[in-house]
């Protein structure tokens, strides 16, 4: 028996099987990590143990003893403490205040702020964890708030603290130094739940592994010695994938896309550049190096201040997402939750939203046209769904892409698709589809620009990579011309920090 | 059993079953409830609030709010009946009365949806300016209706009905049909789910938000037009309060404040639920002390049991 152990843990929603008899143990002092493709049951073998959702049979024991929570405050007062990708404090009060927040030191209901400046300090220092306590949590970094986060964790004595995808926004300097921290949390015998989706992070710091697919435990590994990445891959997917990139060479057209001088409030250096039809065309940059706000001036999401934009020979001249979408060009944003699904609305409504204009009569719906639509796309991009009828919110973050993908593809004669950071929170299997997906649309004459903050990414699938940084395009290299130092050294400011390049 | 009967209430028809169960019992334990002239009285109590509560719904729906339908009801009843006697024309009178209010929807619609002011402050401020101007217009007293053929829009019936019951329910067919097969309530839906994603996927978010507080300028001029009609006057300080009621109406019919859900079917019980809970309290005889706190205990109530059919629904 282990410290902590998951037994025959089954769970159904409706239409789905999100776990079957899951069973496995993690002991004290040990970094376990938990990995799978989206839907695999990751998240929901991690609600379980949060006390979120209960499961329809099997039980979670700790030392022994069987764990029954009726809710996360249940599971917390257990010392089970999840921290998710969505962080959970409040920008508002400082860190201190956050730290204390439910089990404020006072007497007579006033804060006795010095016992806790002192009690917050005490636990941040032997943690080793460097923030400033008195500012707001509003003014720290993503990094940094994580890190109070997982101080929470500490502060409330966790025996158990499960970290969902962590490093998913986090430049690598901070990947760093929240790596230190969990080495640390491990030597005072904490069980920590890792999970994510990348094998680097997985291989350098777990101690034993569990590999779920479709809601089933696929491997349970318990050292890493003599475990393969390849293997862990091939244990997730279910098959070998050999070269995920998979590249194929193909035969760039005329120019689609032209960008002249384009300048916004947010990214002040013109910009200049150009992408043909059945080209993938990278950007590659430090987070803040004005990829992302670029894009938003090619597609209409900001307003430009000068410049011009054409595609095949025309000039857009609305400012709008609605001119640019008209005009054949999409986006698919990089922070997918707050600029791309739709929450509370279905899979169909969510894919029919823009491009239902060409088969509405008078405003009137054509729902024949939409079903089949939604179904067309559902079952051409690989959706995992029940159904249509699916709320987005219900999904995995790669199927919520695809979704957002069959929005842009169902509109018809698109020309020019831009994908912001494509696979950011999505796992191998999908990534190769997704992908695959990007080449075949190239291969049909479409112009494709990936911005992503992943090396390896743009390096595998892009035909020519611009790589931009402090606002302005700093090199462009054809794919012959591919070398990391040099891309690396075109993002990096004058002021060479190496440590700052983003994961 | 405690299973089955959870599930049935806290299913997706939850609040029309309980709307049927509600009908029954009242109906067989209130005297002279279940008769065709208390049937229709009570109809024609939940018209104003009922017509209002159609594009409330969309407003709500888009995340957004309108407490200026009260004043707009007493203004356009106000403008209706004083144009008309001016010009000795009622549709002339009619044609007015809507002008205004959907010029004060579209003055609400544009502050909100351009000048990026908060939809409660704005609609607070449009629904004290415009309850001034039909004090100002009328000295702050009613203003008799001259032509009788006015009172006959109340009066008139079809096939026994009164006419503002037909308008009722052909208004409640419009919307409901707009709401659920149209561009402009898929949008609406889609703004109060999430307003950015779909400004970026092409939704025109300002024109539809214009758009919906101008047709709830336009659904308050009609519901003025017969309320001046049935109390034989423009009064200005007709429908005080009206918004409170239209709110509690549609978020007892499941439409989510926090934007992107929202059913005709829902609001129609909603307001047949407040008609019906007032109707009985006054067959009765329950002093209209005791009704407030009714209302507000039948909301509430209302609010717990959505509470609890969302968290069914995420847990299990």
């Amino acid at each position: 028996m282990s410290f902590l152990d998951f037994s025959r843990i089954t769970k159904t929603y409706p239409g789905v099987k999100a776990l079957s008899d899951v069973s496995f143990g993690v002991d004290k002092g040990a970094v376990h990590g938990l990995m799978g493709e989206n839907g695999a049951g990751k998240s929901t073998l991690i609600k379980i143990l949060s006390g979120d959702q209960l499961a329809d049979a099997g039980e979670i024991s700790i030392e022994g003893k069987v764990q029954a929570y009726a809710s996360t405050r249940d599971a917390f007062d257990n010392g089970v403490i999840v921290i998710h990708q969505e962080l959970q404090l409040v920008p508002e009060l400082t860190v201190a205040e956050n730290l204390s927040l439910g089990r404020f030191p006072a007497s007579a209901g006033i804060i006795a702020r010095a016992r806790m400046l002192d009690d917050v300090g005490a636990k941040l220092k032997s943690a080793g964890i460097d923030i400033d306590m008195r500012r707001k949590v509003k003014t720290l970094s993503i990094g940094e708030r994580q890190m109070v986060e997982i101080a929470k964790a500490i502060m409330l004595d966790a025996r158990v603290i499960a970290l969902d995808e962590p490093t998913s926004s986090l430049s690598s300097r901070e990947s760093e130094i929240l790596f230190a921290l969990i080495d640390r949390l491990r030597g005072e015998g904490k069980v920590i739940i890792y999970v994510s989706h990348r094998l680097d992070e997985v291989f350098r710091l777990c101690d034993s592994l569990t590999v779920l697919r479709d809601g089933k435990l696929a491997a349970h590994h318990i050292s890493l010695k003599d475990v393969t990445r390849d293997q862990v891959v091939a244990e997730m997917v279910g098959r070998e994938i050999s070269d995920i990139w998979g590249f194929r060479p193909r035969k760039a057209g005329d120019i689609r896309l032209k960008i002249e001088a384009l300048s916004g409030a947010k990214l002040r250096t013109p910009a200049n550049f150009e992408a043909r039809a059945g080209e993938i065309v990278g950007f590659f940059g430090l987070i803040g190096a004005g990829r992302s706000e670029l894009m938003r001036l090619v597609f209409g999401a900001d307003p430009r201040s000068g410049g011009a934009i054409t595609v095949d020979g025309k000039g857009i001249h609305a400012t709008d997402p609605h001119g640019a979408i008209r005009a054949g060009v999409v986006l698919c944003s990089e922070d997918r939750k707050h600029d791309g699904i739709i929450q509370g609305r279905s899979i169909e409504e969510n894919i029919n939203i823009s491009s239902r204009r060409h088969h509405t009569r008078f405003g009137v719906l054509n729902r024949a046209s939409e079903i089949a639509t939604a179904e067309t796309f559902i079952k051409k991009l690989k959706v995992r769904t029940p159904s249509r009828k699916q709320d987005i919110i219900n999904l995995s973050g790669g199927n919520q892409q695809k979704v957002i993908l069959g929005r842009w593809l169902s509109e018809q004669g698109v020309r020019v698709l831009i994908v912001d950071e494509p696979t950011r929170g999505i796992d191998v299997g999908a990534k190769s589809e997704i992908y695959e997906l990007l080449y075949q649309l190239a291969e049909d004459g479409m112009a494709i620009v990936v911005v992503s903050s992943e090396l390896p990414e743009v390096m595998g699938i892009c035909d020519r990579i611009l790589v931009m940084c402090g606002g302005r395009i700093s090199a462009e290299l054809n794919r012959n011309q591919f070398a990391e130092k040099a891309i690396l050294a075109a993002a990096l400011p004058d002021k060479k920090t190496p440590d700052a390049i983003a994961s | 059993m405690t299973d089955r009967l959870k599930k049935i209430l806290l299913g997706e028809q939850g609040l029309v079953v309980i709307f049927v169960v509600a009908f029954a019992l009242v109906s067989a334990l209130v005297p002279n409830f279940l008769t065709d002239r208390n049937m229709l009285g009570l109809l024609q109590s939940v018209v104003t609030v009922g017509i209002v509560a159609c594009t409330m719904m969309f407003c709500l729906a888009a995340r957004d709010f309108d407490l200026s339908v009260g004043s707009i009801v007493a203004f356009a009843g106000m403008v209706a009946v004083m144009a008309s006697n001016a010009t000795g024309s009622i549709l002339l009178g009619l044609l007015a009365a809507i002008a205004c209010g959907a010029f004060v929807g579209f003055i609400n619609g544009v502050v909100i949806a351009k000048f990026r002011i908060n939809a409660l402050i704005t609609t607070l401020a449009t629904m004290q300016i415009v309850r001034g101007l039909a004090l100002i217009a009328s000295d702050g007293r009613a203003v008799g209706i001259n032509s009788p053929d006015f009172y006959q829009l109340a009066l008139s019936k079809l096939l026994g009905i009164p006419t503002p019951i037909w308008v009722l329910a052909v208004l409640f067919g419009i919307f409901g049909f707009v709401l659920n097969r149209t561009v402009f309530g898929k949008n609406t839906l889609a703004i109060g789910g999430n307003p950015e994603a779909s400004r970026l996927a092409g939704v025109n978010v300002d024109r539809t938000r214009i758009w919906i507080f101008t047709l709830q300028g336009v659904v308050c001029g009609i519901a003025g037009i017969l309320l001046a009609s049935r109390i034989t006057s423009g009064q200005p300080n007709a429908a005080v309060g009206l918004e409170l009621s239209v709110i509690s109406a549609c978020v007892l019919g499941g439409v989510s404040l926090a934007g992107g859900r929202a059913t005709m079917s829902g609001v129609i019980v909603g307001v047949l639920i407040m008609g019906i809970a007032e109707n009985a309290m006054n067959l009765l005889n329950i002093p209209a002390f005791y009704q407030y706190i009714v209302r507000g205990v039948i909301l509430l109530l209302a609010v717990l049991l959505d509470n609890l059919r969302s968290s069914a629904l995420g847990r299990r």
